[in-house]
């Protein structure tokens, strides 16, 4: 990796997190294998957020991604040997004020009161939206165009997707840890590019090749040999989590440290470019509107790939927001059924098991009979093989009340004594009863937003009451 | 009868979620490969071979510089990740999936497998290759 001179000529970001629930070792094997500028964790998939609301609801001081702080501990040595480093996620979820005292009492307590945590508010809608669909947002389905004033349910969370110009501010600040809630996933490397090279926030070229390097390592290690077809002999349990060399013209090198697993090669970056995308013209954050279509892929040397050409417009007038509403309860169960005419059986099963629940009295409001093994996974295109001896059973249902899905949560079992022979699977109990919370896409106007930046030492935050 | 490929002797894949949206990007081994599928690999033959998860309707957008094709499955993941019953809730599978799609056979077909593997069965064995193309 080079170093900077005197203007800094590359800026190395990785990213060690792609969702809540990766692997926890993963960030600190990445600080110690390779030393890089920035470490990302990105732990906010569309839902986290909701989940994380009914966590606060219970506990004022909860509503965080909790995994961070083992992750936090884990790096402080990292932290003390490495002047250069720095920490940019959005761990702090529904409640970053609070992660932010929970990091801070880490940190001091390790010897590090003096490390300067940045914290990026301002996301959180949920109780300025009354007023905003008063003064006339309707807050449109961004798929169905239905306004939220039509859907009649319980809205649990409400947050706008910020960019990354707070996360530069905070930086430019002096915050060795940027705590934010939700931020667009590539504006986690947005930020720390703008910071380190001090471009300007029209600089759409830029931008964009920032944009699309934050893109590429957002994921984790889905773009270093994770969920890539060609996996045997990539010692996937070692797999090294992607860096990305930015450049000062916003072109970027995607790599991984020396002797870990996986690949970086054309196929692996390729793949992650084009991850849950739209239309690759288009490809909208809240800092800049991406042309992927301009994108060239070189591969360099081995584990190294370039990445050069992006071009931006200016970003949408709106910010993108997801809300998250209850929609009643789920429960799914599984059960392996054997033998020669195991998918007939398992489909009988299924029915049997539905029509016990119509028999108590629910007519259930959807419910789903799949055999796994035989074309369950994709519907319609796979056919259930010749000779087929065995196929895992699995139903599932959603329903408003929960009295329904927990009757039927108690129907499986009894198909062990009343049901047809050769079914297995029963010693993992009644399938347990969750609630639903459904993902609502929106936008809302730039100028209902406000993103909002607090500046202190860790031990600072620490003695700060919550 | 005509002869036909499997996509996958030609392209690679990864597929996602966009909220109720599929989309699976499909990325040709080589610039030949991406010539070939920009002619068979239309829209309509992806929706036609994921009829079973009812779409909306099926577009598909172009990457020629990466060789790469986006098709966005509108409305097929039966309500999505929040919602959807199944157990794909989002679309994971659909990469793999598309990859079993049967192609109009090119005549160039030793030009468009994935580098190392033009002695090979088409799309299927992998050699020690990776390794060396891996190891770091």
């Amino acid at each position: 990796m080079k170093k900077p001179t005197a203007a800094a000529v590359t800026c190395a970001i990785a990213n060690a997190a792609g969702f809540l629930g990766d692997n926890l070792d993963a960030p600190r094997r990445l600080v110690e294998s390779a030393r890089v500028d920035y470490l990302t964790l990105e732990y906010l998939a569309e839902l986290t957020l909701s989940i994380l609301a009914r966590l606060r609801e219970k506990d004022p001081n909860a509503g965080y991604a909790n995994d961070f702080l083992d992750v936090l501990a884990s790096l402080v040595p990292a932290l003390r040997s490495q002047p250069q480093l720095k920490i940019v996620t959005n761990a702090g979820g529904m409640n970053p004020l609070a992660c932010a005292r929970a990091a801070a009492a880490l940190l001091n307590d390790a010897g590090l009161g003096d490390l300067v945590i940045g914290v990026v508010t301002g996301d959180d809608l949920l109780d300025r939206l009354p007023a905003l669909e008063a003064g006339g947002w309707p807050f449109e389905n961004l798929d169905t165009r239905q306004p939220l004033g039509d859907l009649g349910r319980e809205v649990v969370s409400a947050n706008a997707y910020l960019g990354g110009r707070p996360i530069a501010e905070a930086l430019d600040r002096g915050a060795r840890l940027v705590l934010t809630g939700r931020v667009a996933d590539a504006s986690l490397t947005v930020g720390p590019a703008v910071h380190a090279f001090g471009w300007k926030w029209d600089d759409w070229r830029r931008l964009a090749g920032a944009s699309v390097a934050g893109h590429l390592i957002e994921c984790g290690a889905q773009v270093t040999g994770g969920f890539y077809p060609h996996w045997q002999g990539l010692d996937l349990a070692r797999v090294g989590y992607p860096i990305a060399e930015l450049a000062a013209d916003g072109n970027c090198v995607i790599t991984k440290p020396a002797g870990t697993g996986g690949a970086v090669n054309r196929e692996t970056v390729a793949e992650q470019l084009v991850y849950e995308i739209g239309d690759p013209s288009h490809y909208l954050t809240p800092d800049v509107d991406v042309d992927f279509t301009t994108i060239d892929i070189e591969p360099l040397t081995a584990d190294r790939v370039a990445v050069r050409g992006a071009t931006g417009r200016p970003p949408p007038a709106t910010y993108k927001a997801s809300l998250a509403y209850r929609d009643g309860y789920f429960a799914s169960g599984q059960l392996l059924v054997y033998g020669d005419d195991c998918v007939a059986k398992a489909r009988a099963a299924g029915e049997m098991l539905l029509a016990r629940v119509r028999e108590a009295g629910y007519e259930l409001e959807r419910s789903l009979v799949e055999c796994l093994g035989a074309g369950g996974g994709v519907p319609g295109v796979d056919r259930s093989p010749e000779g087929l001896r065995e196929v895992v059973l699995r139903v599932t249902a959603a329903d408003p009340r929960r009295q329904a899905i927990e009757r039927f949560s108690k129907e499986f079992a009894p198909l062990a004594t009343s049901g047809p022979g050769g079914l297995a699977g029963y010693a993992s109990g009644r399938p347990p009863v969750r609630p639903v919370l459904a993902y609502w896409p929106t936008s809302v106007p730039r100028d209902a937003v406000s993103p909002q930046v607090e500046v202190r030492t860790a031990a600072e935050w620490a003695a700060k009451e919550g | 009868m005509t002869q036909t490929i499997k996509l996958s002797a030609i392209a690679h894949a990864r597929s996602g979620d966009k909220g109720n949206h599929a989309n699976i990007g499909v990325i040709a081994y080589t610039a030949a490969g991406y010539e070939h599928l920009h002619g068979v690999l239309t829209a309509e033959r992806v929706a036609r071979h994921f009829g079973g998860l009812a779409a909306s309707r099926v577009e598909r957008f172009e990457l020629p510089r990466l060789w790469a094709f986006n098709f966005l499955l509108y409305d097929a993941l039966a309500g999505g990740a929040s919602r959807s019953l199944r157990i794909d809730t989002q679309g994971k599978l659909l990469a793999t999936a598309v990859g079993e799609l049967q192609l109009p056979a090119p005549d160039n077909l030793a030009a468009m497998l994935k580098a190392g593997e033009e002695g090979g069965s088409a799309g299927r064995g992998e050699g020690g290759n990776r390794r060396r193309e891996s190891s770091s």
